[in-house]
């Protein structure tokens, strides 16, 4: 225990020398540093996710420091302080703060929305620009929070992009909804019902489920008494994929269409031989269709192994902020946060620019739908129809 | 189409499907009604077995499935569900010999609370395990569908319905015609007094959780293959809704529990299915459950020992 505890002072000493030597440096005339954080789940079940993200906005950073961005006539040494939060709301606050008090210029992060929507109240508190790489949930930028960003089409978009597809797309009718009554699914469902309609879709019938369900017989067989041609369902692949079964077996004759709940192996798994046809979205681009997708898959390969997921969005959400400083000549939040607003690059991903409320402009949405047993690409769409 | 037809139609699907789900109920709520019959305990881990006899079933089948023996659908999951029965009853034997009996003289609260404390335990080892995910059923039973009218019923829903039907004439005809079910009324009524007629009421005892314990596989077996899914938390809701069935009949009472199983199964299933149209959109499908708890609470109000609860002599 002793031990433990000189080798703790040890370390405390020498961080409080490098620490002096980092405001040493940082009151150095010709260079200073400017700290990044970026946050995402690097232990438990997602961490191939997290580290993906992490990797993705540290290319942006080396990059960025091999460049030698300059700074109010200085020279920028860019720092990545990464945490792991994970997957948790509660760690992501006390990350979020270790952040703060670590006095980042700005976050890169979350991953997830349950985290990035705690975390994002401590940041605005401090005024810190944070942009998420891939939060969907419609509540992170709801808040009014002039800090709160995001790379990554959210629920809302998704819905209209799927409610515009059904109704002129696939040419539908009559459109039942089922919703799983989760904030996702009702959200999820509720903006996919004004599309519809504002596409000329007849909305013949609204039924409930829960996230815990199994039996749907009982609504579908409501549902099939009202004769549609297309059902949508805002749930998860547990519910998904027996709803699947279940119209099959009752000779629903409807389409079955979800969001990003649905898009999943788990999906097809579940409903078997039900599953061919289903056609479910997922917000973004696959890498195949970004316009710099060839060429970033290639660098982020050398360097760090086959991309996950998301790495593509944290690398153009770290150059936002990046290019946002570089506008502003300063890495002061204050000072970069309005040229952030303002932001317009073709990054990777596609044009990176952020609305009023800091989501991004025209986030995409590819639908897929089950072909052979596999999820094929049917189209990739731009959500960029006027709002509202 | 006639649309007077098409009524008729979707009220005879509505029936089937609230049939078959009520089925499944029954088969589970009569574990619960046996084991409260006789001790007056309720057995909370009833449902945790349904979903151990799904689970163990699963993975005997994707075994069987994996080893290069090439066996009809029909018997692999027929292997599974032998597998599974055995264990189950196995399960039951040990959780009544290890929680139950040392508090059978006890407070009657403590082996209630040993009971839920059982059904957390059993969720956790189940998730040890098999994990959190969602395991699918492979699909290898034939689906069949046949047309009844307007409505369809597939194989397997008719196979559901046979075999529960089966099993709960088989249980009656066990507890009313045979020397074993003699000894568990007899338990059931005075335990103490049967002990000095000469019933070894430690055995009765075991045996009902054992019997309680292969229904529940049976049905756990059923509801995964229906469903297609199995997850080691699907026995808590299933349990839930199965002790709803038990309380609705007359807990303690074996007709009982299967009328209310096959009830809590239709009233569920027309609840959802009308409750939007009925009420004019003003209450949707969410209501299922509150619309299946209004009758039971009515039914309580009115017969407040469930629907055959007083007809005492005939519970085991």
């Amino acid at each position: 225990m002793k031990s433990r505890l000189l080798t703790h002072l040890a370390l405390v000493t020498i961080s409080l020398t490098l620490a002096a030597c980092g405001k040493q440096s940082t009151e150095n005339a010709n260079e200073i540093v400017v700290k990044i954080g970026s946050v995402a789940p690097v232990t438990g079940p997602q961490t191939h996710i997290g580290k993906d993200n992490e990797n993705g906005a540290q290319m942006a950073v080396d990059e960025a420091n091999a460049q030698g961005i300059m700074l109010d006539g200085k020279k920028a040494k860019f720092v990545l302080l990464s945490e792991d939060d994970a997957a948790d709301p509660k760690t992501a606050t006390n990350v979020a703060q270790k952040l703060v008090d670590q006095k980042v210029k700005g976050v890169i992060g979350h991953l997830n929305s349950g985290t990035t929507i705690p975390a994002s109240k401590i940041y605005h508190d401090a005024g810190v620009p944070q942009i998420s790489p891939s939060a969907t949930a419609i509540p992170y930028t709801a808040q009014g929070f002039k800090s709160a960003f995001r790379l990554m089409t959210n629920d809302e978009q998704q819905g209209r992009v799927l409610g515009q597809f059904a109704a002129s797309k696939l040419g539908a009718k009559k459109i039942a909804l089922i919703d799983d009554r989760t904030a996702y699914g009702q959200g999820l469902a509720d903006q996919f019902e004004k599309a519809a309609k504002a596409g000329g879709a007849e909305i013949v019938g609204r039924e409930y489920t829960t996230d815990k369900s199994t039996d749907f017989t009982a609504i579908l067989t409501s549902i099939k008494g009202k004769n549609p041609d297309l059902i949508f369902f805002g749930g998860m692949d547990p519910q998904g994929g027996p709803m699947a079964k279940q119209m099959k077996q009752l000779g629903l004759n409807a389409k079955l269409l979800g969001g990003d709940g649905l898009q999943t192996v788990q999906f097809i798994t579940l409903a078997a031989d039900a599953a061919d046809g289903v056609i479910a979205s997922s917000p973004g681009v696959p890498i195949e269709s970004m316009p710099g997708g060839k060429a970033f898959s290639d660098k982020f390969t050398a360097k760090y192994g086959k991309i996950q997921l998301y790495a593509p969005y944290a690398y153009d959400a770290t150059n936002a902020m990046l290019k946002a400083m570089q506008a502003a000549n300063s890495a002061d939040p204050a000072k970069y946060l309005p040229e952030l607003t303002k932001i317009n690059f073709t990054g990777v991903t596609g044009q990176v620019a952020f609305d009023a409320k800091g989501d991004i402009k025209g986030g995409a949405v590819t639908l897929y739908q089950v072909k052979g047993g596999k999820w094929e690409v049917l189209e990739t769409v731009s959500s960029a129809t006027p709002s509202k | 189409m006639n649309p007077r037809h098409f009524f008729v139609d979707i009220f005879l699907q509505q029936l089937i499907n609230g049939l078959v789900l009520g089925s499944v109920y029954a088969l589970v709520a009569l574990g619960y009604t046996m084991v409260y019959g006789i001790l007056e305990l309720i057995n909370f881990a009833h449902g945790e077995v349904t979903m151990i006899g799904a689970m163990i079933a699963l993975a005997v089948i994707g075994a069987l499935m994996g080893s290069q023996v090439d066996l009809p659908g029909v018997v692999i999951v027929l292997l599974g569900v032998l597998a599974a029965i055995p264990i189950c009853m196995a399960l039951a034997y040990v959780i009544e010999r290890v929680a139950y009996r040392p508090l059978r003289n006890a407070p009657r609260l403590a082996p209630l609370i040993t009971a839920i404390g059982v059904s957390i335990l059993l969720q956790n080892i189940a998730m040890i395990i098999w994990g959190r995910q969602y395991i699918s059923f492979p699909p290898i039973l034939p689906a069949s569908t046949f047309h009844f009218g307007g409505a369809t019923i597939s194989g397997l829903q008719i196979f559901i319905l046979l075999l529960s039907v089966l099993l709960m004439a088989a249980l009656v005809l066990l507890v009313q015609k045979t020397k074993l079910g003699r000894a568990m009324r007899a338990t059931a009524q005075a335990p103490h007094i049967a002990g000095l007629m000469g019933v070894n009421i430690n055995n009765v005892i075991s045996f009902t959780f054992v019997i309680g314990a292969a229904l529940a596989a049976v049905a756990g077996v059923m509801v995964s293959a229906y469903y297609g899914i199995a997850h080691y938390y699907m026995g808590f809701l299933l349990g839930l809704k199965a002790f709803t069935a038990a309380v609705l009949g007359g807990i303690g009472n074996i007709a009982g529990a299967m009328l209310g199983g096959l009830l809590l199964g239709v009233i569920e299933s027309m609840g959802a299915g009308y409750i939007g149209d009925l009420t004019g959109g003003f209450m949707g499908s969410h209501y299922q459950d509150v619309f299946a708890f209004f009758v039971l609470i009515l039914v309580l109000v009115f017969r407040p020992s469930g629907l055959l609860g007083e007809r005492v002599g005939e519970r085991a």
